[in-house]
């Protein structure tokens, strides 16, 4: 593999993530991931819509009139979400259960149209699959970072199976339920995008307003 | 009447789209540094969502779901599988010709509204009121109370974060959770204190 294409798929992961540092796709970030497994699955749904999708916009980017270009991409979207809800609905219902609406919402994934409109549009097919598989990548790393935080922390399991014994179970773990509902997943954004930008100042956002100390002298 | 204001209740507090299942994130994040705009995109949500949410109930009364064909007699025809494609293309479509429409006969409401209608085709919170309605099996006038409910639910986390923002940019907080950090660690804040609402009965 060249270093041109290495860059294409590495680069997304860490460096220029879409959920933490391009705030795509978060809606999903946050609601799937209160367990493991639906949040693997998820992950897997994504990287399939979005290399495909990148494929199939980039084979047809020549032919394809600028005015009406986001409707077609919205329909091969949309196509690509069908197969993949219908897929998952046959071979793993209960999943697909727990997932409810959020396989359908992967259409509204900012970082699908996205990714066609910024790099599926200007390149051939095979960077434009690298790109989405590493787009892909670096969303399902979020996603499996929150979720094994807000199971472990929240039920003490992890993918079903005991890690933190449970007082409830004779352990000593006290689960911490906060983690599992709607605000726990936006503390443990909020933190990780904390020790990101800790571990890499440049992505750290300017402030908009900055309290200045002056001196009496100066200002009069 | 009480099912329906239990509903509404339930729609703008309980089950905010925004605060307890996460919809609309990306505009709700990226939308929220000054009220002003947030009211005029919560009143675009609002707009958007009554009329969508309704619509979609009937093409999936009258054509999508198993055995909706029958009035034209095709009562074996289940073509539920189309629902997603249908319902982003309604989007799609409807949000067009409110711009046009509010263009031509409301210029006033079309400067205040205008930009942020395209914003909304792509907001998951209007496509997941859709997908709500048809997984909670509502009926019409459900899903008309049910749109409402969730837009004024949605708009009302936006302003009410913006407000926050607006005092939060003279605070001094670490350089790294500078930005998005602190929103979302505020978001979290009040998606706890809405959470105090779901004792609420009606």
């Amino acid at each position: 593999m060249n270093p041109d294409s290495k860059r294409t798929l590495i680069e997304p992961i860490v460096d220029n993530n879409p959920i933490i540092l391009q705030i795509l796709g978060i809606c999903s970030a946050l609601a799937v991931t209160a367990k493991v497994a639906p949040a693997l699955v998820m992950s897997l749904a994504v990287i399939v819509v979005l290399a495909l999708s990148n494929v199939f916009i980039s084979l047809i980017r020549h032919h394809l009139p600028t005015n009406i270009r986001i409707i077609v991409q919205m329909t091969i979207i949309a196509s690509l979400v069908i197969v993949v809800a219908q897929v998952l609905e046959a071979y793993a219902y209960e999943i697909s259960k727990q997932l409810s609406v959020f396989v359908g919402l992967i259409i509204t994934n900012c970082i699908v149209l996205g990714r066609a409109e910024a790099f599926a549009m200007k390149n051939g097919p095979w960077p434009s699959f690298l790109d989405g598989i590493g787009h892909g990548l670096g969303y399902s790393a979020i996603l499996i970072i929150v979720a094994v935080t807000r199971e472990l922390l929240g039920s003490g399991t992890l993918l079903g199976y005991e890690v933190l014994r449970t007082v409830k179970n004779g352990g000593w773990y006290e689960p911490n339920g906060l983690m599992l509902l709607a605000p726990g997943a936006f503390f443990i954004i909020g933190l990780l995008i904390w020790a990101v930008r800790a571990a890499r100042p440049e992505q750290v956002e300017r402030p908009e307003f900055r309290i200045e100390v002056v001196h009496r002298t100066e200002v009069i | 009447m009480e099912a329906y204001l239990s509903l509404f209740v339930r729609a703008v507090f309980i089950e905010n789209l925004a605060l307890s299942f996460f919809l609309g994130m990306c505009t709700f994040l990226a939308v929220s540094k000054k009220v002003e705009t947030a009211l005029g995109l919560g009143a675009a949500v609002i707009v958007v969502q009554v009329i969508t949410v309704p619509v979609n109930n009937l093409i999936l009364q009258f054509l999508l779901a198993p055995g909706a064909l029958a009035w034209v007699g095709l009562p074996d025809v289940d073509l539920s599988f189309l629902g997603l494609i249908t319902y982003i293309g309604v989007i799609a479509a409807i949000v067009q010709i409110l711009e046009m429409t509010l263009d031509r006969y409301f210029p006033l409401l079309y400067d205040a509204l205008g930009i942020f209608l395209p914003l909304i085709t792509v907001n998951c919170a209007i496509l997941g009121g859709s997908l709500f309605m048809v997984e909670r099996h509502y009926a019409f006038g459900e899903s008309l109370v049910y749109g409402f409910g969730s837009g004024i639910g949605w708009a009302l986390a936006i302003v009410a974060l913006a407000g926050i923002r607006e005092k939060l940019k003279y605070s001094d907080v670490p350089a790294g959770l500078q930005g998005l950090g602190i929103t979302f660690i505020s978001t979290g804040l009040m998606a706890m204190a809405f959470m105090s609402f779901s004792g609420i009965q009606l």
